[in-house]
């Protein structure tokens, strides 16, 4: 008898290598295990290791120095983070323009300009940080490093993880950063000719400079107000 | 005078005379597919290098779609982003507002009421059916197959509705809250939840027939455009595309997250070939799971507030954190600063298809022309979600 069932149709696959089948939910990490990640790195890269930052329960975050941005990848990748995720860049500084929600005709307050860094601290103004994953221990890591205010430019990740590749050519167009030993850092969504780099907080968004948001400067009464003024008039 | 009979066979011949006068290029060619084509999904362009019918190399061009969503946030409200961020993966549009969400209320250390949560976990499954039934009946397409598109159209249609009916709306729903949803869901939505699932299995059943059991389908995907399991990490490739590359990781299972997948029983399918046919074939039993997962958690929904208590203007406190869910499209993950304002400081947008595109200059070397198609149909991206 012919099966009809769905099963029936289950092409055989064309490898032989076989799969785990873990249905059952694996024990989650725990604090003891993101403290053995970082002593493990610790060990591996030495002093280059500057701060780390536990979340209980939750999360790890490591910074570490500029010059062993890409060996740590590399460590990484040997410990068992094989699983790229994202590589992008912050710009700690505040930005001078504000929201463009402002009133133009109220005198605008000085915005407090000292740069403060965020989780696990840091010395310069733009910081790279990027993320990397444990598929086996289901354990993720963000890693910063900061990249020098004179000279941006940090070595790239591209020899360990392929996949770094496009992250940093954004990176580059948006920040301004340089990736050494990256092989191609053409720009991927601006022009060629773009002036500037747009996700530096000293660029301003100019769709808000020529026209501030609306709501903010066009302030009409609320309707309801106006219908109970009116009904006292009548009373 | 000649018959019509010799007369075409007259011309033939001269054609083929002229054909073979004409002297071999060996340089190879250089092939532009988009920015406007139909085989792309938007606006992203190939540009591959042929020697022959062969790809010698090949690079996909993005950015025409790019909307500087990552700039816009810090100029919005926390409120104000999901927004924004509906319009990264248009199809499945709800999924893309629940890491965002989560990553605000992580740093903000409140939860959604239990009921929120459930509520939150089946509209995220009804985007993903949504969302992967599209590409289920687009494959089809791709190799010229007219009929599966009409009939994922046709049953999407009652998710859109299922959607539309609890949110407002149906492709944007702008649905999720910090600290919970906007509304409780509308009355009968569930009877015709059900209803639905049911229909959108039978969609699956129809879809594997129509599409996976034939021939000409699995001759064109089946070890086409393999990645084997440690290229695709390298990549970042996430989501079905990792998983039929034989690894076996979902963060519906394999992560603590405030959504409600522990309550419901579902198996996280692998294959080993890593082709073109196993990640549309993961995508397939997804689908279905999906629905099985809607279906449990529909009888599950506890009583309760669908909102805890928030400020009406929120602050999120200083912080940074990194939320991920796993969208229809694969991992994408919000990585959230705050200065304690009323807006992100910054935020990082680690969207799926971006990581699984890039992979396309290794995957593509060597492959033939009609192939880049069927690869590229198969890794599957939404172009917003690239570009963002």
């Amino acid at each position: 008898m012919i099966d009809l069932s769905r099963s029936s149709w289950v092409v055989a696959p064309l490898s032989d290598t076989e799969t785990t089948d873990a249905d059952a939910p694996q024990a989650l990490p725990g604090d003891g295990l993101r403290e053995g990640i970082v002593d493990d790195l610790r060990q591996r890269i030495g002093d280059a290791l500057i701060d780390s930052h536990i979340v209980p329960n939750d999360d790890l975050f490591v910074r570490v120095a500029t010059d062993s941005w890409a060996d740590t990848a590399g460590a990484l990748k040997t410990a068992g983070f094989t699983w790229f995720s994202f590589l992008s860049a912050i710009d700690w500084m505040p930005s001078p323009y504000g929201k463009g929600e402002e009133d133009p005709t109220v005198e605008k307050e000085p915005i407090d300009m000292t740069i403060k860094q965020g989780v696990c601290g840091g010395e310069t103004r733009m910081q790279v940080f990027a993320r990397l994953t444990d598929l086996d221990r289901h354990v993720g890591i963000t890693i910063k490093a900061d990249v020098p205010d004179d000279k941006p430019v940090v070595d790239s990740w591209t020899g360990s993880f392929a996949g770094a590749n496009w992250h940093e050519r954004e990176c580059h167009e948006m920040f301004g950063i340089g990736f050494n030993g990256h092989p191609d850092l053409r720009n991927m969504y601006l022009p060629g000719e773009f002036e500037g780099h747009p996700m530096k907080k000293d660029f301003p968004l100019l769709a808000r400079m020529v026209k501030p948001w609306p709501g903010i400067v066009d302030v009409e009464p609320m309707p309801v107000q106006d219908e109970e003024e009116a009904g006292g008039d009548e009373s | 005078m000649m018959s019509d009979r010799q007369q075409l066979s007259y011309i033939a011949s001269q054609a083929a005379d002229a054909r073979l006068n004409v002297e071999l290029e060996t340089e190879g060619m250089t092939l532009n597919i988009g920015p406007q084509h139909p085989a792309t999904h938007g606006t992203l362009r190939i540009i591959a290098r042929l020697d022959g019918e062969q790809v010698i190399w090949a690079e996909p061009s993005a950015g025409y779609m790019h909307r500087g969503y990552e700039k816009l946030t810090e100029v919005r409200t926390f409120p104000q982003v999901t927004t924004l961020i509906n319009r990264i993966d248009w199809l499945g549009s709800f999924a893309n507002e629940v890491p965002f969400i989560l990553a605000a209320e992580k740093l903000m250390e409140i939860e959604a009421p239990p009921r929120a949560q459930v509520i939150r976990t089946i509209l995220f499954e009804l985007s993903r059916i949504a969302n992967v039934s599209l590409f289920l009946g687009d494959l089809g397409v791709q190799m010229g197959a007219i009929t599966p598109v009409f009939l994922a159209f046709r049953d999407r249609e009652y998710v859109l509705n299922l959607i539309e009916g609890a949110t407002g709306g149906r492709f944007h729903p702008n649905f999720d809250r910090i600290g919970g949803l906007k509304d409780d869901l509308p009355k009968g939505w569930i009877d015709e939840t059900k209803q639905v699932m049911k229909k959108l299995i039978g969609f699956c059943d129809e879809i594997e027939d129509l599409l996976f059991g034939n021939e000409i389908f699995q001759s064109r995907m089946r070890g086409i455009g393999v990645i084997p399991a440690d290229i695709a990490k390298e990549y970042g490739l996430s989501g079905a595309n990792l998983r039929a590359s034989g690894v076996d990781y979902d963060l519906r299972r394999d992560q603590d997250i405030a959504l409600s997948y522990d309550k419901a029983d579902f198996k996280v399918w692998t294959h080993p070939d890593g082709d073109s046919w196993a990640r549309c074939w993961i995508r397939l039993q997804e689908t279905r799971e999906s629905c099985k997962i809607v279906q449990q958690l529909i009888e599950q929904i506890p009583a309760g507030p669908v909102m805890t208590k928030v400020p009406r203007i929120i602050k999120v406190p200083e912080g940074e954190a990194y939320v991920s869910t796993e969208n229809p499209l694969g991992e994408m993950g919000y990585y959230v600063v705050s200065k304690g304002d009323l807006g992100p400081f910054r935020v990082k947008i680690r969207s799926a298809s971006f990581n699984n595109i890039s992979i396309t200059p290794w995957v593509l070397k060597g492959v033939y022309v009609p192939d880049i198609i069927t690869i590229l149909a198969s890794l599957y991206f939404i172009l917003g979600d690239i570009d963002r």
